[in-house]
C-alpha cells in the first residue's frame, strides 16, 4: 500500500503545469467556469473558446498527452495513471479537455476498430487534430438508449442515416459525430444498433443550439436528413453497437474533475480564512468548519477512487465497479459541493459573474446551476445505482 | 501509487480471517459478551501465540516488528467478526504510550508480558464533565514525598476489571490545554483505593467507572515525565481512532455481505428482494460507504506507519467511518427487516459495534471539528489530496 507518486509521475505533473502556465491567458479563470462535476460549463464545448481550444489540443498532442494510456505500438505510453495525472492537472487549471475523442472514441477504436480504422483515426486523435460529439441520446431515448430511432439503412457502400439526436454537447464545435444508429429494426432493440463516425460537414447534418440553464450554449439538437455515411466509418461490426458502446465505459468514467474540485475547494478555503462576517472570519464558525471538513473528506475519497481506478486499469483489472462508483460519486458531489458552498457564501453566492460584490467570481453561483447536469448526464445516478447493484454486486435483475 | 497489500500483509489478513472464523463464531461472541470477563482466555492465548499482541513491538520485546498498518489489518478482521477482547485497550491504549515514552525498565516490565498474553492493560482518561477535547481542567494528582497521590473518577475505562495496570492520565499542573500539564501514571490494578463499577453499555463491551481514592503511585511509575503526558496521549488517541475506525469498517463489511446474501435468497412478491430498486440502491450506497471509509483508514494508517504526521487523516477516517458504518449497519437491519430485530439474529452486534466505535476516541462531530479547524483557521495548506502532487 502506497499513496505517494513516483518521481516520474511528479515530473509529468510539473511538465503539464509549466505548459499550462505558459499557454493559458492570465484572465483565463475569470473567463471560464468549469464547475467540477458538471457538463454545462466545460470550455472545450463552447464557441467562445473554440479557437483557443483547437490550438491548445494541437499543442497537447505534440507532447503525446492525448494518448498516454494507449498501447505503445499506437504511440501511447501504456499508462492510464499518467493520463489520469495529466487530466488532473488540466482540470486544476480549468484548461480544455480532450473530450469525446480522448475519452470514448480512441479507447473504443483501440478495442474494436479494424486495423484500417486505427490507422485512419488514431494518429489524428493523438495529435489533437480532430474532435467528436457524442450522438447517443434522442428525445425518446435517454436512459433507455436501446430505444433509439435514428436509422441507418444500407445503400451500396454507404449507410443513409435519418433521425434526430439531442443533448449533443459540443456538436457545434466538433468535427465528427460519434453516433449510434439502428441498422436492424427486426431484432431485439439492443441487438440492432451500430456505432459510426459521421463527418459534421456531410450534407443533411443540421445542428441547432440549445441553451442550458447556466445561460451557456454547450449542447444542441441535431437533425440528420438522408446523411450518407461510408461503410468504413462503422466502428467495429454492424449491429454490435450497443456492446461496443459498453466497452469504452471504464475510460469515460475516468472523468472525475479531481483537479477542478481541488482548485475550487482551495478557493473556498481561502475565502473562509479571509472573509469576515460579524467581526470574525467565517472560518471561526463551527458550522462552516463542519461543512468544509465534510467536503474535504468527500474530496479525499473522490481522489482515492480516481487513482485506484487508474491504477487498476494499468494492472490488468477491469475497474467496472470502481469506475461506475467514480462517475456516480464525482457527479453527486457536484451538487453537494455547490449547495454547501452556497450555504457558506451566503447572499454573495447568488451574485453572478460581473455583478458587483460577487463572491469567487460568480463560479459557485453558476456551479449551483451546472451541478444539475452531473447526476443526469453520461448515465443518470439512478442508472448508475442499478449498474453497480446488478452488473457489479451481482444482485438479481427483475 | 499502489492499492495492493504487500504479500506478508495479505497473508496476515487472510490468516486472521480464517483464525477468527474458526475460533470466534457468533456462538462464542455471545458467550463471551454474556460472561463477566468479556473475553476468552483461550482465544486470548491463541492470539498471543499468533504474535498479534506484539505485532507492533520491536523484536527485543518479543514483538513482531510490524507496522501500524499491520495492526490496523488485524483490527479490521476483529471488527469483521465482532470479536470481543481487550486487544485495542491493551496494545494501543496501554502499550503504545509505553513504547513512545516509557523508560527501558518500563518497556521490559510490560511489553514482553503483553506479547505473551500474560498482561492486560487499559487507559483511564475521560472524567465526568470532560467534553470531546479531554483537557482535564482540574489538578488531580499531587506530589507527596517520593510518591504521587491520585484522586479521580474515570469513566468509560475498557476492561478495567481485567487489567493488570491502568495508564491513568491526570492533570498535575493547572491549565486547560490538553498538551501541557498532564501526566500519565502506570497504576497497579491492585493498588489500594481503586473502586470499579461496571457500566452497562449499548455494545456490551465491559467499560467501567474507576474511582481512584487517594491512590499512591511511586515516581518510577510516571510514564514519560511529569506534565509531559499530553502529546503522548494525543498521539495514542490518534492511533486508537484509526484502529477503531478499521474495526468499524470490518464490521460494516460483514454486515453488508450478510445482508446481500439474504437479499439474493429472500423471496417476496415472487422475486428475490434484491431485485427491487430501492434495495439495490441500499447496497450500492453501502459499498460506496465502506469503500470510502476503508480508503481513508488505510491512508491514515499508511501515513502513520511511515512516521509521517497523520492526525488530520486519522480524524477524516474516524469522522467518516463513524458516520457511514452507522448508516451501513442500519441498512443491514433494514434489509433483514423484522427478523433482525431479535437478539437471536446477528445483525445487532454490528449495529452496536458501529455506534460504540463512533463514540470511542472522539465521535464523528468531534473529528469533523478537528479537520474543519485545521482547514479554516490555520495557515497551512489544505490536507489530504488537497496538497499538490509533488
Amino acid at each position: 500500500m502506497d499513496f505517494e507518486f513516483s518521481e516520474e509521475h511528479n515530473q509529468l505533473k510539473r511538465e503539464v503545469e509549466n505548459f499550462l502556465k505558459g499557454e493559458l491567458p492570465p484572465d483565463w479563470d475569470e473567463k471560464v467556469f468549469s464547475w467540477p462535476g458538471g457538463y454545462g460549463t466545460m470550455p472545450h464545448t463552447e464557441l467562445e473558446f473554440e479557437e483557443f481550444t483547437k490550438n491548445f489540443q494541437l499543442k497537447v498532442g505534440e507532447r503525446g498527452w492525448h494518448s498516454l494510456g494507449w498501447p505503445v505500438e499506437y504511440g501511447g505510453q501504456n499508462s492510464w495513471m499518467k493520463q489520469a495525472i495529466m487530466d488532473d492537472v488540466i482540470d486544476y487549471y480549468r484548461a480544455p479537455h480532450g473530450g469525446v475523442a480522448d475519452w470514448i472514441a480512441a479507447p473504443t477504436i483501440l478495442q474494436v476498430g479494424s486495423e484500417e480504422m486505427k490507422k485512419d483515426w488514431l494518429p489524428r486523435i493523438a495529435r489533437g487534430e480532430i474532435s467528436f460529439w457524442l450522438g447517443y441520446s434522442e428525445p425518446n431515448a435517454g436512459s433507455d438508449l436501446a430505444s433509439i430511432r435514428t436509422s441507418a439503412v444500407e445503400d451500396g457502400d454507404d449507410f443513409i442515416v435519418n433521425g434526430q439526436k439531442i443533448w449533443s454537447t459540443g456538436a457545434h464545435v466538433s468535427d465528427y459525430a460519434w453516433l449510434v444508429a439502428r441498422t436492424d429494426p427486426r431484432v431485439p432493440k439492443h441487438k440492432g444498433l451500430t456505432l459510426m463516425i459521421i463527418d459534421n460537414k456531410t450534407p443533411g447534418v443540421d445542428i441547432r443550439p440549445l441553451v442550458n440553464i447556466c445561460g451557456i450554449h454547450c449542447f444542441n439538437e441535431v437533425f440528420l436528413d438522408d446523411v450518407r455515411v461510408p461503410r468504413k466509418n462503422v466502428v467495429g461490426e454492424v449491429n454490435r453497437g450497443f456492446y461496443n458502446l459498453m466497452l469504452a465505459l471504464q475510460y469515460e468514467r475516468l472523468v472525475a474533475w479531481t483537479g477542478s474540485y481541488r482548485r475550487t475547494f482551495e478557493d473556498l478555503v481561502q475565502y473562509v480564512r479571509e472573509t469576515k462576517r460579524d467581526g470574525a472570519v467565517l472560518g471561526k464558525d463551527p458550522i462552516v468548519q463542519h461543512k468544509m471538513a465534510e467536503l474535504a473528506v468527500d474530496l479525499e475519497i473522490l481522489h482515492g477512487l480516481y487513482w485506484e481506478t487508474a491504477w487498476m486499469m494499468d494492472h490488468g483489472t477491469v475497474p467496472d465497479l470502481e469506475a461506475s462508483v467514480l462517475k456516480l460519486y464525482a457527479t453527486e458531489l457536484s451538487r453537494k459541493f455547490a449547495g454547501l458552498a452556497m450555504d457558506i457564501l451566503g447572499k454573495y453566492g447568488q451574485l453572478r459573474r460581473g455583478s458587483k460584490w460577487a463572491a469567487l467570481t460568480g463560479r459557485v453561483c453558476i456551479g449551483y446551476l451546472d451541478s444539475i447536469s452531473g447526476p443526469i448526464g453520461a448515465g443518470t445516478s439512478e442508472i448508475q445505482y442499478g449498474v453497480i447493484a446488478m452488473r457489479n454486486l451481482g444482485l438479481p435483475r427483475q | 501509487m499502489n492499492f495492493d497489500l504487500a504479500e506478508e500483509q495479505r497473508i496476515l489478513k487472510s490468516a486472521a480471517r480464517n483464525f477468527l472464523a474458526k475460533e470466534c463464531p457468533k456462538e462464542v461472541v455471545r458467550r463471551i459478551k454474556e460472561s463477566e470477563e468479556g473475553y476468552s482466555r483461550d482465544l486470548w492465548g491463541k492470539m498471543a501465540e499468533l504474535g498479534w499482541m506484539g505485532v507492533l513491538f520491536p523484536e527485543e520485546y518479543e514483538g513482531f516488528g510490524g507496522s501500524f498498518l499491520d495492526l490496523v489489518l488485524l483490527a479490521e478482521e476483529m471488527g469483521y467478526h465482532v470479536c470481543p477482547s481487550p486487544f485495542l485497550p491493551t496494545v494501543v491504549l496501554g502499550c503504545l504510550p509505553i513504547l513512545l515514552a516509557g523508560s527501558e525498565d518500563q518497556k521490559r516490565r510490560f511489553l514482553p508480558a503483553v506479547s505473551r498474553g500474560e498482561k492486560i492493560l487499559t487507559m483511564a482518561l475521560v472524567e465526568p464533565n470532560t467534553g470531546q477535547e479531554v483537557t482535564l481542567p482540574s489538578v488531580n494528582a499531587v506530589s507527596d514525598g517520593g510518591e504521587y497521590v491520585l484522586n479521580a473518577t474515570k469513566l468509560f475505562v475498557p476492561y478495567a476489571h481485567m487489567a493488570d495496570c491502568f495508564l491513568c492520565v491526570t492533570r498535575t499542573r493547572e491549565g486547560h490545554d490538553a498538551q501541557e500539564g498532564l501526566t500519565i501514571f502506570l497504576v497497579d490494578a491492585k493498588a489500594p483505593g481503586i473502586r470499579l463499577t461496571p457500566l452497562d453499555t449499548l455494545e456490551n463491551d465491559k467499560q467501567f467507572e474507576v474511582v481512584l481514592d487517594r491512590v499512591r503511585v511511586p515516581q518510577e511509575n510516571i510514564l514519560g515525565g511529569v506534565d509531559r503526558g499530553g502529546p503522548v496521549v494525543g498521539d495514542v488517541l490518534t492511533k486508537a481512532a484509526v484502529a477503531r475506525a478499521a474495526e468499524m469498517v470490518g464490521g460494516a463489511q460483514a454486515a453488508m455481505e450478510m445482508a446481500m446474501q439474504y437479499a439474493k435468497e429472500r423471496v417476496q412478491f415472487d422475486r428475490p428482494i434484491g431485485s427491487f430498486q430501492l434495495v439495490q440502491h441500499h447496497f450500492a450506497r453501502m459499498w460506496i460507504d465502506i469503500h470510502g471509509a476503508r480508503y481513508l483508514v488505510f491512508k491514515a494508517a499508511w501515513k502513520i506507519s511511515r512516521g509521517l504526521p497523520g492526525g488530520i487523516e486519522a480524524s477524516m477516517a474516524k469522522d467518516h467511518a463513524g458516520r457511514v458504518c452507522r448508516r451501513v449497519t442500519t441498512l443491514g437491519h433494514q434489509i433483514f427487516a423484522a427478523v433482525s430485530f431479535t437478539m437471536e439474529h446477528d445483525m445487532h452486534f454490528y449495529y452496536r459495534q458501529a455506534m460504540g466505535g463512533d463514540l470511542a476516541f472522539g465521535n464523528s462531530d468531534h473529528h469533523r471539528t478537528v479537520v474543519g479547524r485545521e482547514l479554516c483557521l490555520s495557515d497551512s495548506p489544505p490536507p489530504g489530496p488537497l496538497v499538490p502532487l509533488s
